[in-house]
């Protein structure tokens, strides 16, 4: 199972799992990004930036 | 169909287009990550149509315009994330279409920037003209609240703050309205509410169904097509009787509204993608 990289608690993975996709630690709350699917690598997720939105 | 899906994040906005168009039998989908592409102007990926779902708004127009350019059908289109990404093109073309909009001023520099507000009265909003989910708008009461956000943006923003967006506020009632337009239809809206003066969902504000009534659909559509049509969310206010457009936005969240309107949005965007008929009207 992929770790937090920051608390090192096993986040839930959705059963259709994408690169890019935003998942939450429900341990300690950090947002995070799939960065690879073989093997499913988690990070930390980038900080919101000023052109962001919709 | 080859549909490429234009991203940076997934959020669980496109989890459910992607869910969507991966459950469509003659489609296939190949995913273009802002982060990793580049663009020699003449080569583009092989793909029908473009699905623009980027985060940054830089990249999304700046992508749509090079793919376009190279002859790739894109939803939305280049000059829909031009107009609808800034805040000032976006009060300009819907002037230009007769659309009726919160009365606004633009200005260039801290001083006529303050005449400006004082003309138009308090309060009033200063948005930048590029950002989202309701960020850095500032509610401005009286001058010497102007006086200091407007030294503030000047002197600790990079320069586009210093084009000064201001909006007369209009008193909504706790609530504006976001409608979701799909080619020709407004295919839903919801109510956002909040106590506070900022209603954005992304800022707390609860959706709730809005039904759909002629007048919202109209106007919805006539703002829609200001921007150059597509697949928009348009914002609405309330205000003395009469609906006014605040703002249009061409990457829409729809997630916090499915549920609440019961309609299958991104059903409603993929269809529109992927029909022949549209793509024959470009």
């Amino acid at each position: 199972m992929p770790e937090c990289p920051v608390c090192g608690a096993e986040p839930t993975i959705s059963d259709d799992p994408v690169e890019g996709e935003l998942l939450e630690c429900e341990e300690c709350g950090v947002e995070l990004e799939i960065l690879a699917l073989d093997p499913i690598t988690l990070g930390e997720a980038p900080d919101a930036e000023e052109d962001w939105g919709e | 169909m080859r549909v490429g899906f234009l991203h940076s994040l997934i959020r669980k906005d496109e989890k459910l287009l992607i869910a969507e168009l991966r459950g469509r039998g003659d489609v296939e989908l190949v995913f273009l990550d802002d982060r990793k592409l580049a663009f020699d102007f003449r080569n583009v990926p092989d793909v029908d149509v473009v699905l623009e779902r980027c985060i940054n708004h830089s990249r999304a127009m700046h992508a749509l315009r090079l793919f376009e350019g190279a002859g790739l059908d894109c939803v939305n289109r280049y000059e829909v994330s031009r107009r609808c990404g800034d805040k000032i093109l976006t009060a300009a073309s819907l002037q230009e279409c007769g659309v009726p909009q919160p009365e606004a001023r633009v200005a260039f520099t801290e001083e006529s920037a303050l005449e400006a507000i004082e003309e138009l009265g308090y309060p009033v909003v200063l948005k930048p003209a590029v950002g989202s989910w309701g960020r850095l708008l500032s509610r401005i009461n009286d001058r010497h609240a102007a006086e200091t956000v407007l030294e503030h943006k000047a002197i600790l923003g990079s320069y586009h703050h210093s084009i000064f967006f201001v909006q007369k506020y209009v008193e909504k009632g706790g609530r504006d309205i976001r409608a979701f337009v799909v080619g020709d239809d407004c295919v839903a809206a919801i109510f956002r509410s909040s106590e506070h003066w900022i209603t954005n969902t992304a800022r707390g504000g609860t959706a709730s169904n809005c039904p759909v009534t002629s007048e919202i659909a109209e106007l919805s559509l006539r703002a829609a097509a200001a921007m150059g049509g597509g697949v928009v969310a348009v914002d609405l206010l309330e205000s003395g009787g009469e609906l006014l457009v605040n703002e249009v936005n061409y990457t829409m969240e729809f997630r916090n509204s499915i549920e609440a309107t019961g309609v299958n949005i991104p059903e409603r965007i993929v269809s529109y993608v992927v029909s022949p008929d549209r793509a024959a009207d470009r």
